[in-house]
């Protein structure tokens, strides 16, 4: 019996301690005709040789493409180191710190998670982990909603240029605690999140304005005039980050004359791979005055009863196992073998290395942005500068080219047009420090030979 | 022995070379107003630092791979590694979410058969593996109540019940719905109090949450009644699915009349814990709810699977999370199902049940107290220390404590809040008799250093990497990152 250690001895042993005839027994305050199902539909059981060589052939079978898909989950480099030790059981097997002493490796890399994020972000404290960036913005958009008393409306700035699966979710997940998101457009030649759209909104009395920066067309927000401007109107101003971006740009706590008030995103760019979209996990930074409203787990320092320094769970009076109705947010598990996963991988990489691994994409973006745009019919739709990620608009519809170009084991790139019509046949494309000089002639070759063929 | 924070081991300039592009570092048409003005206070060490450091830290853990761990209500089984082996394969861990359907061929129907196999496995019609944890799983739950409400123009049932040994998570999710909580009370013998609840419901109700069995760790016997009284008021049952590794295999929540379930598969699943997640949290649901499932869900035509989106769910409760949940986790979880298969599915709750009864019976017999003495344990039981409180002063966190020097993780404590000094047990079927031999003999031995002295427990831990932790003082004097002194 697989991972079932009964000996037949065991069995009987076992029964007659308990005074049982049969183990069947042991379910006889479940009404009869309840019982017995027969799961006829589930095949029997595979050894670990069969199940290994199917699980294989099913892999092989989505293998080998050039990827230059990002618009949310980003290839990088993962160090061996990273996962070998994450994946070590004592990592891998736990579970959440209930009983301190006994989890203080998990504990205190919570602790160093937290230290790590709050200074890439330049916030003051940090949760544990979110489930991904986009469940950690809704967080972050209910945070808000409890904290900014003043602007108590719930109204959320929300620009069409911020990630739309994260907004999405937002959708999905807030209205019915009083966050009501107003589409804010962008600018259809920058495409930056036009100032003017967001001082439409003036006299409004938002509670939060949003900004992603990159924006999800990988284009730089003015971060200073929004987050002066956000302020001005008493909202917080809510930054959705990609932390590998912070290597070089500036901190969401330093923008403006005040800096953000909560800063949130997906952690996927530090040590989790792309993983068909997960898991991640999501961080959520903020200010220290603020920490009382905030969701999820929060891990602390203290001592022992001889002095001794140790790691705790902290501030659980937030949360639902407490709380209950009342709590702040019904998440217990997080994503903790992903935060173990990014605080080893930020460790290997240091601020140096994120500042070479953020230099890398941008080099190799404006390499293959070049190369592609000296195809005819390929076009660069935005002049504000850019991080990892552009947007290109093609002479004919995307669908097709991207199908062409996945014949040819190349992911060209996010195909815009259904959630973006107005951009017309325009594909989102990005690409890492993971692609060598030879990776981008490959994609512009074959970008050339497809649009000639369909021409 | 503390083990220094990574940061005390840092020296400027130092680094793991063989991690960087090597390209050197430029702001490319970064404009200078956007440029990082500090750099980030990420450590300084080399490769060996780092992995030396982190993998003494994970020696400071308990986990199912070294310890028994029988955390109630948490179903700590061994998580086998060939799941982790497989879910980990080069092409799936490089996978994009965006990926074309021409290239997600395999992924796609490892997702599709997993749905196939949770909807066998509970008896529903259909199953979204979107949610990343129980407790969105919860959420995705109630929310689809909520919409079949309404798109039947019943919008104004708007209050939820939950009985009151319910998990924290049942209010907290109701109430991030808008949804009002009703509390209904539990019998002496931990079920429904059924007359209450026929008196709790009405027009205003959208349903009920429940877990069964229950948080008591009994099976509620009048659930067929329960579904009946539901149903006839207008309402809808969900079902908390915290403690499906009790009945896998012997009753189907959709059998028993549920509309809506969770899954928790980090747990009947066998999906690691990892310290605190990631989680998945997969809903299956009754045909009348099928409409209003979580996007994004697999769909086979033919020999083809494909996603259904918003274009083929029109009247979904939308998007949970960006992509499809925590799709690395539910690959994980699909090993598991195909190792077992029909006939070792059909063993889980058999022997999770034999090994929390032999359990009980052990600890009876060497003079516990159980809580519900009368009943059959499910998968998991509760012990009150009321009895050793009053007497020895011997509390369940002190056993708790005490349990980590004998090698055990504690049990859940205080937990369900209703039971004074409660440990909730939870063996679950992977471990043999002579690990619950040994457990019981710890507790015995426990209890008689108690009756010998209490102070010796109050003590405890005394082999941990730390004693007894300050928690009054972490909350007071919140110190919740490193900042050097200046």
């Amino acid at each position: 019996m697989p991972f079932i250690p009964h000996t037949e001895a065991d069995v009987q042993q076992m029964l007659a301690a308990i005074g049982a005839p049969s183990i069947e027994a042991l379910f006889d305050e479940i009404p009869e005709a309840l019982r017995g199902a027969s799961l006829e539909k589930i095949p029997s059981g595979l050894s670990e040789m069969a199940v290994s060589r199917l699980m294989r052939e099913r892999a092989r079978q989505d293998g080998g493409a050039l990827n230059f898909i990002g618009a949310g989950a980003y290839e990088h480099h993962i160090p061996a180191a990273v996962w070998e030790i994450a994946t070590r059981g004592e990592f891998y097997s736990a579970y959440t710190p209930y009983q301190a002493e006994a989890s203080q490796g998990t504990l205190q890399l919570l602790y160093e998670y937290q230290t790590m994020i709050c200074s890439l972000t330049g916030m003051e404290v940090s949760n544990a982990s979110m489930y991904d960036g986009a469940s950690a913005l809704g967080e972050a958009l209910l945070m808000a909603l409890r904290v900014n008393k003043q602007n108590a409306s719930g109204r959320v700035l929300m620009p069409q240029a911020v990630n739309p699966l994260y907004r999405e979710v937002v959708a999905a997940t807030t209205p019915a605690q009083g966050v009501q998101p107003i589409a804010v457009a962008y600018d259809p030649a920058s495409g930056q999140t036009a100032l003017d759209a967001l001082k439409a909104h003036g006299g409004s009395a938002p509670t939060a304005v949003v900004i992603q920066q990159p924006n999800f067309f990988g284009v730089l927000e003015d971060v200073d005039a929004i987050t002066d401007w956000a302020h001005a109107q008493n909202a917080l101003l809510v930054a959705v980050v990609n932390p590998v971006s912070l290597a070089l740009l500036k901190a969401p706590g330093q923008w403006g004359a005040k800096g953000a008030d909560i800063v949130c995103g997906d952690g996927q760019p530090l040590g989790a791979p792309l993983s068909s979209g997960g898991p991640y996990f999501g961080f959520l930074t903020s200010r220290m005055a603020h920490v009382r409203e905030m969701p999820g787990r929060i891990i602390g320092r203290t001592v022992d009863l001889e002095g001794k320094t140790g790691y705790t769970l902290t501030l659980q009076a937030r949360e639902q196992h407490i709380r209950r109705a009342k709590a702040k947010s019904n998440i217990c598990t997080n994503q903790g073998l992903l935060v173990t996963a990014a605080t080893i991988h930020m460790s290997l990489l240091g601020a140096q290395g994120l500042a070479q691994v953020a230099s890398s994409c941008l080099r190799n973006t404006a390499q293959l942005t070049q190369q592609l745009t000296a195809i005819a019919g390929v076009t660069r739709v935005f002049s504000a500068p850019g991080f990892h990620e552009v947007v290109l608009r093609l002479n004919r519809p995307v669908a097709g080219v991207l199908a062409a170009l996945a014949e040819a084991d190349i992911f060209g790139g996010y195909d815009l047009s259904e959630r973006y019509p107005e951009l017309g046949n325009a594909l989102l494309v990005c690409a890492t420090e993971t692609k060598t000089e030879g990776d981008l002639a490959r994609y512009a070759q074959a970008l050339t030979a497809v649009l000639q063929q369909q021409a | 022995m503390t083990e220094a924070l990574i940061f005390e081991v840092s020296q400027p300039g130092r680094c793991a070379v063989a991690q960087n592009p090597g390209a050197g570092v430029d702001h490319g048409g970064i404009p200078e107003a956007l440029r990082r003005r500090d750099v980030p206070r990420l450590p300084e060490v080399s490769e060996l630092q780092a992995v030396r450091h982190f993998t003494r830290l994970s020696q400071r853990n308990f986990s199912i791979d070294t310890h028994f761990y029988p955390l109630g209500s948490c179903t700590m089984k061994y998580n086998p590694r060939a799941c982790n082996t497989l879910a980990m394969l080069p092409e799936f861990l490089g996978r994009h979410p965006l990926a074309p359907e021409s290239h997600s061929q395999g992924f796609l129907a490892c997702m599709f058969d997993l749905q196939e196999i949770l909807k066998e496995v509970t008896g529903m019609a259909g199953v979204s593996l979107t949610p990343m944890a129980g407790a969105q799983g919860e959420f995705a739950g109630v929310a689809m109540i909520r919409a079949y409400h309404r798109a039947r123009g019943d919008a104004a049932r708007t209050e939820i019940l939950v009985p009151d040994a319910a998990h924290g998570t049942n209010p907290a999710t109701a109430a991030m719905l808008g949804c009002t909580v009703r509390e209904i009370p539990t019998d002496a013998n931990g079920d429904v109090d059924v007359e209450a609840l026929r008196a709790a419901v009405g027009p205003q109700t959208a349903g009920i949450m429940l877990t069964n069995p229950s948080t008591f760790g009994v099976f509620e016997r009048r659930i067929h009644e329960i579904a009946g009284i539901v149903h006839e008021a207008g309402g809808l049952l969900y079902y908390d699915g915290a403690n499906l590794n009790a009945i896998l295999g012997k009753v189907r929540p959709g059998d028993m009349g549920f509309d809506v379930i969770h899954m928790n598969l980090h747990k009947t699943f066998s999906t690691p814990h990892g310290g605190g997640g990631p989680g998945a949290g997969a809903v299956g649901v009754s045909e009348r709810l099928l409409p209003f499932m979580p996007i994004p869900v697999v769909g086979r035509q033919g020999e083809r699977y494909r996603w259904l989106d918003e274009k083929d769910l029109p009247q979904s409760i939308g998007r949970l999370s960006a992509w499809m949940g925590n799709a690395g986790v539910l690959l994980r979880a699909y090993v598991y199902a195909r190792m077992l298969g029909r006939e070792g599915l059909l063993r889980v709750a058999e022997f999770a049940t034999l090994n929390a009864n032999y359990l009980a019976a052990r600890l009876k017999e060497a003079g516990f107290e159980l809580a519900f003495p009368a009943r059959r344990a499910s998968h998991e039981f509760i012990v009150t220390l009321k009895k050793q409180k009053q007497e020895l002063d011997m509390t369940a966190t002190d056993v708790a404590k005490r349990l980590l020097d004998y090698g055990f993780h504690a049990p859940t404590i205080y937990f369900p809040l209703l039971v004074p000094e409660c440990l909730l047990i939870e063996p679950t079927e992977t471990e043999d008799r002579q690990t619950l031999d040994s457990f019981v003999a710890a507790l015995v031995a426990i209890w008689d250093e108690a009756k010998q002295d209490v102070s010796k427990l109050k003590g405890a831990p005394y082999t941990m990497p730390v004693r007894r932790l300050d928690d009054v003082r972490a909350a007071r004097h919140l110190d919740l990152r490193y900042q050097p002194a200046a």
